[in-house]
């Protein structure tokens, strides 16, 4: 299904010209009219309404505003939104189908693997372009993946059992 | 059959969290995500300065952009005698400067636009013209003779002190001290952190005047204490404000406060009559919002030969920044710094606590434990350490000679609080089996024969947890007590609200735990709700692990009101008289005849449906809970490290955690906490500080600077328990949220010590930065003192 939607979150355009972005978020081509300097985390945040992005540090750091860019793991408060014009984005919205968990949510939550909930989807994002790309990680290899995702709750232990949970499971499945 | 408590949920079960069902889906309702018809955004314009005179400021540029709706100033705020706000330890803080600012990052004006960035934009367009002044960014500075004069907005202060308080027997303390062997001496810092939450604070205010109603979406950890601050300063009646905490992205003492942010959007909502969020940016977070720590410690313990400490001296000197806005009970001026030493048996004790005004952010929250117990703690195990190495002795048998022992308790605490029970030597011989003690201490000398430099740290504590009670503890006046209201609807499901508020934590998950102990409703019948001051009975809110000890206590209580109105309901369905009904898990019966029974849910429907004649209908109440002590969790961490010799670096090797938090509501979340809290303990000993330049720049204003430990550094945990019931407690549990925080980063600094054995080298302070320890290493002197201006 193609959903087209023109929207302008970066408010009421004053003199700053804007330009018409189109991208594939979650399997869905959505647009909007921008202004270029729009971060991809507002744009998806504010614009298109997926408010399970969040912002943390604005300087790339913590990753909790971590979005699947064509597969690969970005941090969405450090991209230009027209920079993803004609790319596929996956938020934690596009994780899970309508009845179905996907497996690193399902770990997350069998292993507590989150507290607040706040760094979650930015590390469940992180930790999926991992195992799609390495089935079967090491613990190592799981803790240097999220590496770029900052957790201040956890201390990181329950989230590694999370992905090596998911790891096991989705290879089970496969 | 009386139910099966672990599967209905109840004491024990290690229950998956009912929040996660949204978290997971990124349907959590944090600040930001909330959005109003016709929200405008405001952004706040932060001195640049640490300390400088104000001479004009030039808001016409930002208001010349489109989209702009307004800018306000301090004199704004003044005309509307706003520009000052009472701070929760009785001192004022500038909402927006207006004679001069004090610390940088302090707040000099904002703009609210149709947009976030627009405001941004205003506040750019912003000319602020500055006469700098000398900064302080130290207790030296600030007690020189003729340092500058910080506060002098207010009456009667004519130096940079704030406090000089005194508590303990100094007497009995000479006494003791001229009677000693040996008297041990060490000096440090505990260095300025941050609680640095991911989300960073925020508000969304929406003032409607058809109303005159307030609601204000805010990220608090105690909106109950923030409704009563905003009716005080705001002089807007009570009943007509609402605050709402909604989901929390972490706190750690952070979100207590009421901050400048807070207020200037409640005061442009009601300017501009449309709702105004604000959301803080990470560096505004590290740089103006509440810090933890930033003391000084002389230290001295009295020791016999034999190893018995007679006596304890303590002398310290606190930052607190340019307004004194600690979050601590009143009666407490470096909160509960003589809680330290509370494990060990200890005649006599004397502290004496000076705190200063200097040009950094003000805050002296009570960072992941129950105010500056965390620093008391630290010093404690430290100066502990340092007697034992100075004494020749043992660091375990040290510890082992002078902990309270199980069958002196209750006990009272070389200052006088008074703790009421615990196995300490069991935790600590637990932790010693586990860490394989005499093999390391083995392994330990071996490997120093061949220039390898291994040690190991102990941390034995008890701290206090869980205000009140009461008639001690009190903020602003307002008593520390707590509270639950349960609501059994008449299909036997509930619903239950607490005065406390989650960040984290899982309430939602072990409240009902509780009452599906109480009363064997299922735990998933029972919803909890918590942070809507419209909805949720008075209560002083989550921080200082008080929530278990006392809201959840308040969830105990009012869940035995419900089940003695049941008991009532049952006897009259039963046709018996209330003395003959006996209770199991979920369920009423005759004495003697146990199949003839009803279920906690027969008597909800009866409670709606067929109450006996004169009973009030309904199944309903709540319960206000004052606890007559604080709660004594005890923990004994053990680190091991390897030190390279060559670089500085240390890793963690191991550590092991015994924890003793009383009966665990539910042992995942209790294990999470416990995990969460060790990694903040790590963080501190090896990474994690804010300091400052001479000229006050903060250094640490963002996560470039300010470093936080990764999955990649953050070492693994054993964890251990032993279960000692607290004897006022009604289910028995103590508080744990904080433990691992507070009695971890002694553990890891005394391994890197205890590796440095032999150099000379009796202290470093915190962070145990690789540069730090080589030149400790080199220099075999003690890195003590002003915290260096880091430079990666």
């Amino acid at each position: 299904m193609t959903l087209f939607e023109e929207v302008a979150p970066s408010g009421p355009p004053s003199d700053i010209p804007t330009t018409r972005v189109e991208l594939r978020v979650n399997g869905e081509t959505r647009a909007a009219q921008i202004e270029p300097r729009l971060l991809l985390a507002h744009l998806i945040r504010n614009g298109f309404k997926l408010t399970g992005t969040h912002t943390g540090c604005d300087t790339t750091n913590c990753g909790a505003c971590t979005v699947l860019y064509d597969g690969q793991p970005v941090k969405s408060c450090t991209m230009f939104a027209v920079q993803a014009n004609g790319h596929d984005v996956t938020t934690v919205e596009g994780l899970a189908s309508s009845e179905q968990l996907h497996p690193i949510q399902e770990g997350f939550k069998d292993e507590h693997g989150l507290q607040c909930g706040f760094c979650t989807p930015g590390m469940m994002l992180s930790a999926v372009a991992l195992l799609n790309e390495n089935p079967n990680p090491t613990e190592d290899e799981v803790r240097w993946a999220l590496s770029g995702n900052l957790c201040r709750c956890t201390g990181y232990q329950n989230i590694v059992k999370a992905v090596l949970w998911a790891a096991e499971k989705m290879r089970g499945d496969a | 059959m009386a139910l099966d408590e672990i599967k209905i949920g109840g004491l024990g079960a290690s229950r998956r969290r009912v929040e996660d069902n949204r978290f997971i889906r990124g349907k959590g309702n944090y600040v930001d995500d909330v959005v109003l018809p016709g929200m405008l955004h405001m952004e706040i314009l932060r001195s640049p300065l640490a300390h400088a005179k104000i001479k004009s400021i030039d808001t016409s540029a930002a208001y010349a952009i489109p989209g702009v709706r307004m800018v306000m100033t301090g004199e704004m705020m003044a005309a509307r005698n706003l520009a000052w706000m009472p701070t929760l330890s009785y001192d004022t803080q500038a909402v927006l400067a207006t004679d001069k600012v004090r610390f940088q990052g302090q707040e000099v004006a904002c703009v609210i636009a149709d947009d976030p960035y627009i405001a941004k934009d205003g506040c750019e367009a912003i000319v602020v013209d500055y006469e700098p002044l000398p900064p302080i960014v130290n207790p030296t500075q600030a007690m020189a003779a003729d340092a500058p004069l910080i506060r002098d907005d207010k009456i009667g202060q004519d130096n940079n002190v704030i406090f000089d308080w005194a508590v303990g027997d100094r007497e009995g303390t000479d006494r003791a001290f001229a009677e000693a062997d040996l008297v041990s001496e060490i000096s440090m810092h505990y260095p300025r952190s941050h609680p640095s939450p991911i989300e960073s604070c925020g508000s969304l205010a929406d003032y409607d005047r058809s109303t005159s109603k307030l609601t204000v979406y805010m990220t608090t950890q105690a909106p109950h204490i923030v409704r009563a601050a905003v009716s005080l300063v705001a002089e807007i009646p009570e009943h007509m404000i609402r605050i709402i905490s909604p989901d929390l992205g972490g706190g750690f003492g952070n979100k207590v406060p009421v901050y400048p942010g807070y207020v200037m959007s409640i005061l442009a909502s009601i300017l501009l009559e449309a709702p105004v969020k604000w959301i803080e940016d990470k560096s505004g977070n590290l740089i103006s919002t509440g810090f933890g720590r930033d003391v000084y410690l002389k230290g001295q313990l009295a020791v016999r030969n034999d190893g018995k400490i007679l006596a304890v001296r303590m002398h310290t000197d606190s930052d607190h920044g340019a307004f004194f806005a600690d979050a601590q009970p009143s009666k407490f001026k470096i909160g509960l710094m003589h809680s330290a030493f509370a494990c060990y048996d200890i005649p006599s004790a004397h502290l004496t606590a000076r705190g200063v005004y200097t040009n950094k952010s003000p805050g002296g929250v009570a960072y992941r434990c129950s105010f500056r117990v965390t620093e008391a703690m630290f010093f404690q195990e430290r100066m502990v350490q340092a007697a034992a190495d100075d004494l020749g002795m043992d660091q375990a048998e040290f510890r082992r000679v002078n902990l309270v022992k199980d069958d002196d308790f209750p006990k009272r605490t070389p200052f006088g609080f008074l703790t009421d029970s615990g196995q300490y030597e069991k935790c600590l011989q637990i932790g010693l089996d586990a860490i394989g003690y005499d093999d390391f201490k083995k392994e330990k000398e071996e490997a120093k024969a061949r220039g390898r430099l291994l040690g190991i740290g102990i941390s034995t504590m008890t701290e206090p947890l869980g205000a009140g009670n009461s008639r001690e503890y009190d903020i602003l006046g307002i008593k520390m007590f707590d509270s639950a209201e349960l609501r059994v609807h008449m299909t036997g499901k509930a619903i239950l609200r607490t005065g406390a508020k989650t960040q984290g934590q899982g309430h939602e998950t072990t409240w009902a735990q509780i009452v599906a102990h109480e009363l064997g409703i299922p735990a998933e019948d029972i919803v909890v709700e918590e942070g809507d001051t419209d909805t949720a009975p008075f209560g002083m809110g989550t921080y200082a692990s008080r929530s278990t000890p006392v809201a959840g206590a308040a969830v105990s209580m009012v869940s035995r009101k419900i089940r003695a109105k049941a008991r009532k309901i049952a006897a009259h369905l039963l046709e018996v008289s209330d003395e003959d009904i006996e209770w199991e898990l979920g369920r009423f019966y005759v004495r003697g005849a146990h199949d003839r029974g009803v279920t906690i849910q027969d008597c909800a429907m009866a409670a709606y449906s067929n109450v006996p004649d004169g009973m009030e209908p309904g199944l309903e109440n709540n319960a206000y809970y004052d606890p007559p002590n604080l709660t004594w969790p005890f923990a004994c961490y053990i680190a091991t490290v390897e030190v390279d010799p060559e670089t500085g670096v240390w890793d963690v090797l191991r550590l092991v955690a015994v924890d003793d938090c009383g009966v665990r509501i539910n042992p995942m979340i209790v294990e999470g906490q416990i995990m969460g809290g060790l990694t903040e303990a790590y963080a501190m000993a090896n990474m994690q500080f804010i300091t400052f330049d001479e000229d006050g720049n903060c250094v640490g204003s963002n996560y470039m600077d300010y470093l936080l430990p990764t999955a990649w550094e953050t070492p693994g945990f054993e964890l251990h328990e032993v279960v000692t019931p607290c004897p006022h407690h009604p289910i028995g549990a103590k508080g744990i949220g904080e433990c691992a925080t507070v009695g971890g980063p002694a553990a890891f600094v005394n391994a890197v010590i205890d590796a440095l054995k032999g150099t000379g080298v009796r202290n470093i302070d915190m962070p145990l930065l690789p540069d730090r320890v080589y030149e400790a290493l080199q220099t075999g002197k003690d890195i003590s003192g002003h915290p260096p201006v880091k430079t990666d």
